[in-house]
């Protein structure tokens, strides 16, 4: 078992957290969110490796010559993806709502409520 | 993954996918729906606001060449991709988005009018719906042959690494294939009325 592709999602799920910490821009804010989930791509990914493997496709690879990679966790990254797609489009769609209702796309200013 | 090679589909992440676990990929394709349907619904025009035309803008000669050249290879090599996803990497959702952003390639080639001839936002809105319950159409189809849900026992499962191999999963892969492209093109159209059509009133 390698360590390092644990790390790597480790690295890149607290660089997203950071950024959504500190963000002072719902769009940025969006991006880091995006950049956590890859985080979980990275993490699907190194849980279905095998040493040596290859990609799970036989249309040019003979079954049972060489170790292939598990492809439930490919797929699971497949959705993974996409449900990361829509949850971005659906944020963005309300960050532009929020902008034009209250000009500003600072999370901190918008504490007060509008009627 | 013995499964899959038993049903004649190659790219075992694709069986994975619209065979053995074929009803979580119909929940995939309803989130997706539910998210556009969001979209639209968030992104719609309210009531002070109005449609300017948009102006016609220059483009740099280099961009449109390149843009005009580009394309028809990506709009082929999406549908390449969803059509052979049950034998090489790819399929649907990955083909869907290949061919919805090669026609916003029109976009940046030429200006917003030619991307609005090529792309009525209404029959992209019902190519959605339609595709997605293709889907359901074709999981009903077994529950009719006398089997489960979506189970891959309707078609012959073909010839081993050919087009035409793997019983339904070539079927379903183009409902999502055709699912996600238009899902992309109206998202993409939404937010794009937002930035290039839809105006504030101004004076209010």
């Amino acid at each position: 078992m390698h360590v390092l592709p644990y790390l790597v999602a480790t690295y890149v799920l607290l660089v997203g957290c950071y950024g959504l910490a500190t963000s002072r821009n719902l769009i940025h804010a969006v991006g880091c969110l995006a950049v956590c989930q890859s985080a979980t791509y990275v993490l699907l990914l190194a849980v279905g490796y095998r040493d040596g493997g290859t990609a799970p496709v036989f249309s040019d690879v003979r079954p049972g010559s060489r170790p292939v990679v598990d492809p439930v966790v490919q797929a699971l990254t497949l959705t993974d993806i996409v449900v990361g797609a829509t949850v971005t489009a659906l944020l963005l769609a309300l960050t532009v709502q929020i902008s034009k209702r209250h000009g500003t796309v600072d999370p901190d200013e918008l504490r007060e409520l509008r009627g | 993954m013995r499964a899959s090679l038993s049903r004649h589909t190659a790219n075992t992440v694709a069986s994975v996918n619209f065979d053995q676990r074929a009803f979580d990929t119909m929940g995939e394709m309803t989130i997706l729906f539910a998210a556009v349907l969001g979209c639209v619904v968030l992104l719609r025009q309210a009531r002070d606001e109005h449609r300017d035309r948009p102006e016609p803008s220059e483009v740099a000669v280099p961009v449109r060449r390149y843009a005009l050249v580009v394309l028809p290879v990506a709009l082929v090599t999406g549908l390449y991709v969803i059509a052979h996803g049950q034998l090489s990497p790819g399929g649907g959702f990955q083909g869907g988005v290949v061919a919805a952003t090669a026609l916003h390639l029109l976009y940046l080639g030429a200006d917003y009018a030619a991307l609005e001839r090529v792309r009525p936002v209404e029959a992209y809105e019902m190519g959605d719906a339609v595709s997605a319950s293709a889907y359901l159409v074709l999981g009903l189809a077994g529950v009719l042959a006398g089997t489960a849900f979506l189970a891959n026992t309707l078609l012959p499962y073909g010839t081993f690494n050919t087009l035409s191999s793997g019983g339904t999963v070539p079927l379903l892969n183009a409902a999502i294939g055709m699912e996600v492209a238009c899902a992309v093109v109206v998202l993409l159209a939404r937010f794009l009325d937002q930035a290039v059509e839809i105006a504030e009133e101004s004076g209010e």
